[in-house]
């Protein structure tokens, strides 16, 4: 077979085919490609401004550790006027972190940024290791997702950063919108597309500049660039991507790749329909002033080194719950409710079934939920208590228990 | 005869993305493989994964790695650096000296 050559320069040989439209590139015009994309996306959604600290959620994997590396790229070339700082998260798993972490110090170095490291025992009094010996192995990996949920806004807080950017791509947005539909969770499938989670209520604005690349583009721009990441899996949970709904996002890619950027766009359509949504699309298409808003409760949490994936059996769970017959009563229930409550909030301008563009919401009601913060902690959360601080109680209980 | 059926090509093997720790947590290996599979046919990608698994997997999880006799979805394949896509996949007939790059885009973020 003849190389091809590269549809864009035509002159190099082409070494990148690529998933959203089948271009043939060469290395050069990949990576200029790649970012020029994230540079659209940050600029169409606003998501900086000048002179802003943020805060690069980085666990030395290759999400984070490519979004370190096209921020600073990005930020020299188009003089964004960023102060951008590296964050990253302990759990307190021995072993686990040491060569994650070791990476993530060579970034620092690399991309001449600072690094602060924070622990579960900093924020929350328990490692992951103390978490595991009071309750054991099975269903820690909740502890450890909403843990790893709050873990940066808290790591922010205390370095008084107002911005948290984390590597979340568009598998992982695929990913969840694909979970959510099968939950018939439709508020937080409105949620999970946005681009930008929390509000001017919480301390911490979170957001996801590679929302729109590819997995498969992100590992290849870090292997073309020689980017220095490091691959791991939670130890606790080996069988993280067996049966899961990434593994269903992989099998469409490998039939059409278009089909994960089509599940993100499907995903931020539909978040259109649900009432009081403020979600998110690419915002020189919807003609936004702002980057809308959602609930960085709900931002995608798995475990571990797993950036914000769904644990691996959850999907195999759900198909039981399926062939149970109960999540169809439950799904029925829920649609109703946000239907209902819908209606209820904006009876003329959130009709149920109506693309509803600009929900501003005033009330602070979210697709049938009321946003509210943690009495705790003031995490925002839709219940008094927020998911960690409840997770907390019951884990102190647990020692409290041991120590009499 | 013996000769012939010896013959091998010289190639370099590359794993990464955490597919190294289902071969040994060794991210190289310099493989000698053999001219033709069993039936004859040259030595194509498909038959490089089968000798892979059948002679380098060291972890009983190969389904991490294959998945119903291909290459399972999500391992990104690179043939002297380019998508294997371009080089027609499966069928790409190997030649000395190529490198072949397994790189998962699974593992953590
Ligand atoms: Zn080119
Ligand atoms: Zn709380």
């Amino acid at each position: 077979m003849a190389p091809a050559l590269c549809a864009n320069c035509n002159t190099e040989r082409a070494l990148i085919k690529r998933p959203k439209n089948h271009a043939k590139l060469c290395k050069a015009c990949f990576i200029k490609v790649f970012e020029e994309e994230v540079h659209h996306t940050i600029i169409s959604s606003r998501l900086f401004h000048r002179g802003e600290k943020v805060a690069i959620g980085a666990s030395g994997g290759k999400d984070s550790t490519v979004l370190a590396s096209v921020l600073k790229i990005l930020n020299e070339r188009y003089d964004y006027g960023l102060e951008l700082v590296l964050l990253s998260i302990d759990e307190g798993i021995k072993g686990y972190r040491d060569d994650s972490l070791e990476t993530v110090k060579r970034n620092a170095v690399q991309y001449d940024m600072p690094l602060k490291v924070v622990g579960y025992d900093e924020l929350y009094g328990w490692t992951m290791d103390q978490v595991v010996a009071t309750i054991g192995k099975k269903g820690n990996c909740t502890y450890c997702g909403v843990f790893r949920r709050q873990a940066l806004d808290r790591g922010s807080k205390m370095l008084g950063i107002k911005h948290v950017v984390t590597g979340h791509n568009a598998d992982d947005i695929a990913e969840t919108v694909l979970m959510n539909l099968l939950r018939g969770d439709l508020a937080r499938l409105s949620r999970s597309t946005s681009i930008v989670t929390g509000d001017s209520r919480s301390e911490v604005k979170r957001s996801k500049p590679l929302k729109y690349s590819y997995e498969k583009e992100i590992v290849l721009y870090a292997h073309h660039k020689k980017l220095d990441y490091f691959s791991t899996e939670c130890i606790y949970s080996p069988e993280a991507f067996r049966g899961s709904a990434r593994s269903l996002i992989k099998q469409l890619e490998r039939v059409r790749a278009t089909a994960i950027l089509d599940i993100v766009r499907s995903g931020e359509d539909m978040a259109r329909l649900v009432p009081r949504d403020t979600s998110s699309s690419c915002s020189c298409k919807e003609q936004k002033n702002a980057a809308p808003i959602a609930l960085a409760e709900d931002d995608v949490g798995g475990c571990g080194s797993q950036n914000g994936r769904t644990p691996g059996n959850e999907m195999a769970a759900m198909d039981k719950q399926l062939r149970d017959n109960e999540v169809h009563e439950k799904f029925e229930i829920d649609v109703a409710k946000v239907i209902s409550e819908g209606k209820k909030t904006g009876p003329e301008k959130q009709q149920w079934g109506l693309p509803t563009r600009n929900g501003n919401s005033a009330t602070g009601a979210v697709g049938g939920q009321v946003l509210g913060n943690c009495e705790r902690c003031g995490y925002m959360s839709s219940q008094a208590t927020c998911q960690a601080c409840t997770l907390l109680d019951g884990l102190n209980k647990n020692r409290a228990q041991i120590q009499i | 005869m013996g000769s012939e059926s010896a013959a091998t090509i010289p190639i370099t093997v590359d794993f990464s993305g955490g597919l190294e720790m289902l071969f040994d947590n060794q991210r190289r290996y310099l493989i000698s493989l053999p001219v033709t599979d069993e039936s004859g046919k040259a030595a194509n990608i498909a038959f490089l994964i089968e000798h892979l698994c059948k002679h380098y997997m060291k972890d009983p999880r190969a389904d991490l790695f294959v998945l119903d006799g291909h290459i399972r979805p999500g391992i990104l394949v690179l043939i002297n650096d380019a998508d294997w896509e371009l080089e027609g996949e499966e069928a790409y007939e190997i030649k000395s000296k190529d490198n072949i790059l397994f790189v998962s885009t699974l593992h953590g973020g």
